[in-house]
């Protein structure tokens, strides 16, 4: 749960541009994005629905269907070195070797007809050439003690539907390590599963970082389980990061009027009382189609002021790391040059 | 709230199986699912009785067994001291005038092809055509009162012609809130209606809920997943484990002094959305997973996961203990007498004997 600033940052992404051509106009799924993510590290990335954080992670793993959709700008860097300019055959290299992913549903992410076993000696024998069926069995069996699934070696053989959803999340998660890859993706790993299951899950990917130095990018929409498990936290909102910042430092300080309603809204086990009423953000999010270029936040902002219905906010550093994109915290004075030059350009 | 002791609606020893069936053209029963396993409440006017439990534990077919959706296999649902189980179909309509459901999925359960205000006023349409309504209503009056319930809900009435796909999920679940409100019904069974929602949706439709709750006096029960919006809507939380209720509490007690190993595991997983407060959480990692409903048990249902398992509850199944009039728990750790010093030898020539 500690920062790690001297651990190498193992992957960097660069004011990533995501968008998909639709009949009705663009989508910006995703709109400028920057994040980089430390070995050992786990980082949150956290937004309500379609607010972007699956087309980022799928853009990292260049899994985009295009069309309609398109990379369109930034760089993903993995050491250094930008997997968006690696041909299609270069990139297969790079997807389970070095950046790994686990979705949300495992059902629909293991194949139905074929044995775990099949299915766990393909993933490692594709990306390893020169392991033998024996090796790679003995491996995968391996991998499943690893994860916790007892007597695996009776039940390397059986077939998906033979597990439980959270047995099966398991099998995931050794798949997608048993390349020994240096970066995890996780989509939504334990939406689908029970809270007692899914601190099971949690608690495995958290040792697995620890002993493997893996880092993690976890997304999902519960605020809860960022603040078990991650170190940073980047929240979300209409395709872009509108506030980054230390787990720690996020929960004590949210400074976006949108993070702070989301942790507001959310109702607390340890401090609200029946009958409190919530805290809600009014409205609902935007249409992410020809989103006008200024914060697509303000709609629902009580403290929206005009600059905000104009242009879109800046991302300031306040300190300690911690990024925000909001006008609320930029001088007055760059707010008013903003506002005109904005004027100025709409009469010209 | 309880202190009215007359309850709206008593469920007795409920159970709930669902037929295995094997071979194709006599269909032999095999087994059964016991999804609902002998559960006993009461729900006491203007209260919220909440249940909680994982995926599989029955609480969905709880409430579908109380409306009568399913057919009980046996016990009773008595609602205003009518046992719906044993009902006929004219006493059934006029009770579910006042018993209502929301369901989970608002994309599903809303008919794409009808408007707004058709889905509205279907209730009060149908109600009113086999004339059991008090006052016939007129179609003006049905208009009146659908644009009257959109306002009410939070939708602009000047949508009422459009159909569910032009809203959003929010939307839709203020559009099925709408309809169960249409016939002023007494009690709202709600089977997770803010599950499928973001965030900061969710946290309007549980205020529209309580709103709602003040103003006409409802009663709900209240299904989720999330102990935390459990305890934010319930006056009395209900914990259940594969097809049984292993606690009753007050929602104060049950989270402040979880008595059943089961919830005090449960309330130990549940993320809690503070990074300081959960690094110094001791979380009670059960193992394994939850066991299939198909097999009858003679012990307690919770024993292969429950970290505090001794012999005797291999082989017995726990009562509910009555610890004070705001807390019930299925546990022998609460009986009066000892049981952990019994060996396993003892305990099953103890059920033996009973048994015979």
């Amino acid at each position: 749960m500690s920062m790690k600033p001297d651990a190498k940052v193992v992957l960097e992404v660069k004011d990533l541009k995501t968008y998909f051509k639709t009949d009705a106009g663009v989508v910006k799924a995703v709109d400028g994005v920057s994040f980089s993510v430390r070995e050992g590290e786990t980082i949150g990335i956290v937004g309500e629905s379609g607010s972007g954080k699956s087309v980022t992670n799928l853009s990292v793993m260049r899994l985009i269907p295009s069309p309609p959709g398109k990379i369109v700008g930034g760089e993903v860097l993995f050491e250094g070195k930008d997997i968006l300019k690696l041909t299609e055959k270069q990139m297969r290299s790079y997807r389970g070797n070095k950046i790994s992913m686990i979705f949300q549903d495992p059902m629909t992410s293991l194949n139905p007809f074929l044995k775990i076993s099949t299915q766990m000696i393909e993933t490692i024998q594709l990306h390893e050439k020169d392991v033998s069926k024996q090796e790679a069995l003995e491996r995968s069996i391996e991998m499943l003690k690893l994860v916790g699934i007892p007597s695996a070696e009776k039940r390397i053989q059986s077939y998906p539907h033979q597990f439980s959803g959270g047995m099966r999340q398991r099998v995931m998660i050794a798949m997608a390590l048993s390349c020994n890859a240096e970066v995890l993706v996780a989509d939504e790993p334990t939406t689908a599963l029970d809270v007692t299951i899914q601190a099971q899950i949690l608690e495995l990917i958290q040792k697995l970082s620890a002993q493997m130095g893996t880092a993690v990018i976890l997304i999902t929409h519960d605020l809860g389980v960022v603040a078990g498990m991650c170190d940073q936290v980047c929240v979300m909102y209409a395709g872009r990061i509108v506030e980054k910042a230390s787990t720690d430092e996020l929960y004590a300080r949210p400074s976006h009027p949108y993070t702070e309603g989301l942790i507001k809204s959310v109702p607390r086990m340890d401090t609200s009382k029946k009958g409190d009423r919530l805290f809600s953000i009014e409205g609902q999010p935007p249409n992410v189609i020809d989103l006008p270029p200024c914060c697509p936040f303000h709609p629902r902002c009580n403290r929206a002021m005009d600059v905000c219905r104009s242009v879109y906010p800046p991302v300031k550093n306040i300190g300690n790391g911690h990024e925000v994109a909001c006008w609320l915290h930029v001088e007055e004075q760059e707010r008013a040059q903003a506002l005109a030059n904005d004027k100025q350009e709409e009469k010209a | 709230m309880s202190t009215n002791k007359i309850p709206l609606l008593e469920v007795k020893d409920l159970k709930q199986h669902f037929p295995i069936t094997s071979g194709s053209i006599l269909q032999k029963q095999v087994g059964a699912i016991r999804a609902v396993d002998g559960i006993s409440f009461d729900v006491y006017p203007g209260e919220t009785l909440g249940i909680v439990g994982e995926s599989g534990c029955g609480k969905s077919t709880t409430v579908r067994s109380i409306s009568q959706l399913y057919k009980p296999t046996s016990g009773t649902v008595k609602f205003n001291g009518v046992d719906l189980v044993k009902a006929d179909h004219r006493t059934m309509l006029k009770a579910r005038r006042d018993i209502q459901m929301i369901f989970q999925d608002p994309y599903a359960s809303l008919d794409p092809r009808m408007t707004v205000r058709s889905i509205i006023a279907e209730p009060m349409v149908i109600y009113n055509n086999r004339k059991l309504l008090e006052k016939p209503m007129s179609s003006i009056e049905i208009e009146r009162r659908v644009e009257e319930l959109m306002e009410r809900v939070g939708l602009n009435k000047a949508f009422k012609n459009r159909y569910p796909h032009e809203f959003s999920g929010g939307q839709r679940q203020r559009i099925g809130i709408a309809r169960a409100l249409a016939l002023n019904p007494k009690i709202i069974l709600a089977d997770e209606p803010v599950s499928a929602l973001d965030v900061s949706i969710q946290s309007q439709i549980l205020n529209l809920l309580s709103d709602l709750q003040k103003e006409f006096g409802l009663t709900y029960i209240f299904i989720a997943h999330d102990l935390a919006v459990i305890q934010h809507i319930s006056t009395r939380v209900a914990v259940m484990y594969l097809g049984k209720i292993v606690e009753v509490s007050e929602a104060v007690q049950l989270y402040d002094n979880p008595l059943h190993p089961y919830t005090i595991a449960l309330l130990s997983a549940a993320p809690i959305p503070d990074p300081q407060i959960e690094r110094e959480r001791k979380r009670i990692i059960l193992t394994g997973d939850v066991p299939s409903p198909d097999k009858e048990r003679n012990g307690c249902y919770f024993y292969d996961r429950c970290p505090k398992k001794m012999p005797w509850c291999s082989c017995h199944i726990p009562p509910m203990f009555k610890m004070n009039d705001k807390q019930e728990v299925a546990c022998w750790l609460y009986d009066q007498t000892d049981h952990s010093k019994t060996t396993m030898e003892e305990a099953q020539a103890d059920a033996a004997k009973v048994q015979n």
